[in-house]
């Protein structure tokens, strides 16, 4: 019977379907239970969606369950995830109490799902605390963070380690993120998945329609963001690199895309920069785009010579993963995960300055041989590094491990 | 390119087949971070072995580039990050398949850093979000179908393993064998009949400044071109 799984193979060759197969072998049967905080929205419900039908399809019993909370409780996890990428929040005895019981209530309500399942994986902040209501706990229990965690708040960080140092594992996207606890600490980089509609591959008509919606010359070079509007990915310098590509190539377009930022009072603030910024120019287009407009996006990304990421600080930085998995060069700010894709003059350029980006720009938009060839490195890039089917071996091969006690070397 | 190969008559090996394994590498963060090149060295005094390996080995089954500038993450960190392009080249030139242990190839990293230490006036450093991280590794071994009976099929079968595999049979099982041998090489002494020229070529066969996938390319072009050339011989 054809399996979800199999719809991979002509991406990825048969053999990587093959040797997830045999990797998922001694797992057979075992029961896998996923916990996060939502079912919609936000990359981690995305991954799941993906992940845990292809566990299934390779044998584990996999379920996913979500915990349930108050707008305080969110309020306060909220704070969290900002804490850990660095900012400094102030959390009430009263939030934090709430915090300790809506996960002492779930726990009780997940209680017979998680109590003898073999493989517990426990997504952000959100659920951390539910372990410690399972004192009889028989499977292995994981915390993953997929939060940049490089310099988190001390006093919140401080909060969180009590909740997160008993489990028996951990998995960080990056080494840099990873934080001291006393257990093993993996290092599993995100994915994309290729068959999503981010990601898929578009009709050329579905491209030119989006080309002519929001005005687009399909006979001029266009560069593109894809981003929120938040300092740290840097928008203005962006508009500042075009103008400066702009003397030498004067045809050039740019397209800055994300999403509203309506309920962020900075990112309202740097929008206006943005608008100010551009002035009056027709050539660059800020499209404020709702979060579902996955197509769109991707027929953007496609539609565009180069894709830039400016950032001054990022995650990993899956956009740049997007844009490289359709075969476009990228220009990125050279930090966090973007140097981990983006290899200088072979899958992009990274920089440090709206002028670096501005000449990288010129360099490839002279050199069109180069930028293509450029484009399908990064494309194959992608292809053997940070598509979902790896991510899911990594992870099928840490639960091998700490199934087989935890040794260095496990033979099968 | 791969030649075209047709097996030959078997030369009648009657040893135990060779099956082949596949394998997995997971990555694990240490905690121990370096932000400059005195850090680096005192780090690397003390650090699991298995640190070393990751960095000179265990990283070509992780997200690298296929070309990648440094063979080994010390150099790269070196040039990237510390902007010292001397000792970068030096650490770059350390082939550790001369080193016969782990602590000796670890060694033979602190001398380069003790000597460039020595040279400069100013430690270089890293920024803070550049920092040198010690990652580990653990390895997963599991089975897959393929299995051949008879030196010749190496010749065909190469093209057809997975990079990992490669990696598993070639560089990996000079940790794991007595001898520090790669796993064709033994199993071809096992088998009956002279293999001693096919396994001299392995020899020649340099694992560490070629991406995996080249290196499988090369080890193909070796099996087709030795298995064709005796076939002329034969004929």
């Amino acid at each position: 019977m054809q399996q979800q799984i199999d719809a991979y193979a002509p991406i990825t060759g048969k053999d990587v379907i093959e040797q997830l197969r045999q990797l998922a072998e001694p797992l057979r049967g075992m029961k896998v239970v996923h916990v996060n905080s939502t079912r919609m929205g936000g990359g981690v419900a995305e991954i799941l969606h993906k992940m845990i039908p292809l566990m299934n399809d390779l044998g584990l019993e996999t379920h996913w369950e979500v915990i349930e909370g108050n707008s305080d409780f969110y309020q306060c996890t909220k704070s969290f995830h900002n804490a850990m990428q660095g900012n400094q929040v102030v959390l009430s005895d009263a939030l934090l109490r709430n915090y300790e019981e809506t996960n002492a209530q779930n726990a009780e309500r997940l209680r017979p799902a998680l109590e003898d399942a073999d493989i517990v994986i426990i997504h952000d902040p959100q659920p951390a605390p539910l372990l410690q209501h399972f004192p009889d706990r028989k499977g292995t229990w994981i915390w993953r963070c997929h939060i940049d965690a490089s310099q988190p708040y001390r006093p919140v960080w401080k909060y969180l380690r009590p909740f997160l140092s008993d489990y028996d594992a951990s998995i960080w996207s990056l080494s840099d993120f990873a934080q001291p606890l006393p257990h093993p600490q993996y290092l599993v980089p995100p994915s994309i998945d290729p068959l999503s509609d981010k990601n898929i591959d578009l009709p050329a008509e579905e491209i030119a329609a989006v080309r002519e919606r929001f005005d687009i010359d399909p006979a001029r070079p266009l560069i593109t963001q894809i981003s929120r509007f938040d300092r740290f990915k840097d928008p203005v310098g962006v508009i500042q690199a075009y103008q400066l590509a702009t003397r030498f190539i004067p045809g050039l377009q740019l397209v800055l895309a994300g999403g509203g930022a309506s309920d962020d009072p900075e990112g309202e603030a740097v929008l206006n920069e943005v608008y100010a910024a551009a002035g009056e120019d027709p050539d660059v287009k800020i499209l404020l785009l709702p979060s579902d407009a996955n197509r769109t996006i991707n027929a953007l990304q496609r539609a565009s010579d180069i894709v830039l990421q400016k950032s001054t600080r990022e995650g990993f930085g899956l956009t740049v993963t997007e844009a490289m998995w359709k075969g476009r060069p990228v220009i990125g700010g050279n930090t966090g995960g973007i140097r981990l894709q983006v290899i200088n003059h072979h899958t992009g350029f990274l920089v440090s300055t709206p002028e670096g980006a501005a000449l990288r720009t010129r360099y490839l938009l002279k050199q069109r041989d180069l930028l293509e060839s450029m484009g399908q490195k990064a494309q194959s890039f992608v292809r053997d590094n940070f598509l979902l089917t790896r991510h899911l071996g990594e992870y099928l091969t840490l639960m091998v491990v700490l199934a087989k006690g935890n040794r260095d070397r496990v033979e099968l | 390119m791969f030649h075209q190969y047709t097996i030959p008559m078997s030369t009648g090996n009657t040893g135990h087949p060779f099956s082949f394994k596949d394998c997995t590498l997971t990555a694990i963060a240490t905690g121990k971070r370096a932000q400059n090149l005195r850090e680096l060295r005192d780090r690397l005094t003390s650090v699991d072995e298995g640190c070393i390996y990751y960095h000179f080995w265990g990283g070509r089954l992780r997200p690298q580039f296929d070309e990648p500038e440094f063979n080994n993450d010390f150099a790269g960190w070196c040039k990237h990050s510390l902007r010292d392009d001397v000792v970068a080249e030096r650490l770059s030139v350390i082939d550790p398949t001369n080193c016969d242990s782990l602590e000796n190839l670890r060694s033979d990293v602190i001398d380069v850093i003790e000597e460039r230490l020595a040279e400069r006036e100013l430690i270089p450093w890293a920024r803070s979000d550049q920092q040198f991280s010690f990652i580990r590794s653990q390895i997963v071994v599991f089975n897959t179908p393929r299995e051949i009976h008879a030196a010749e099929e190496l010749a065909t079968i190469i093209p057809q393993i997975s990079t990992s595999s490669i990696f598993y049979h070639f560089i990996d099982a000079r940790r794991r064998t007595d001898d520090g041998r790669d796993d064709f090489s033994n199993w071809l002494e096992g088998l009956d009949g002279d293999h001693g020229e096919l396994i001299a070529h392995l020899a020649e066969v340099d694992p560490y400044f070629a991406a995996l996938s080249d290196l499988r390319s090369q080890l193909a072009d070796v099996f087709a071109s030795h298995f064709s050339a005796t076939a002329e011989r034969g004929a």
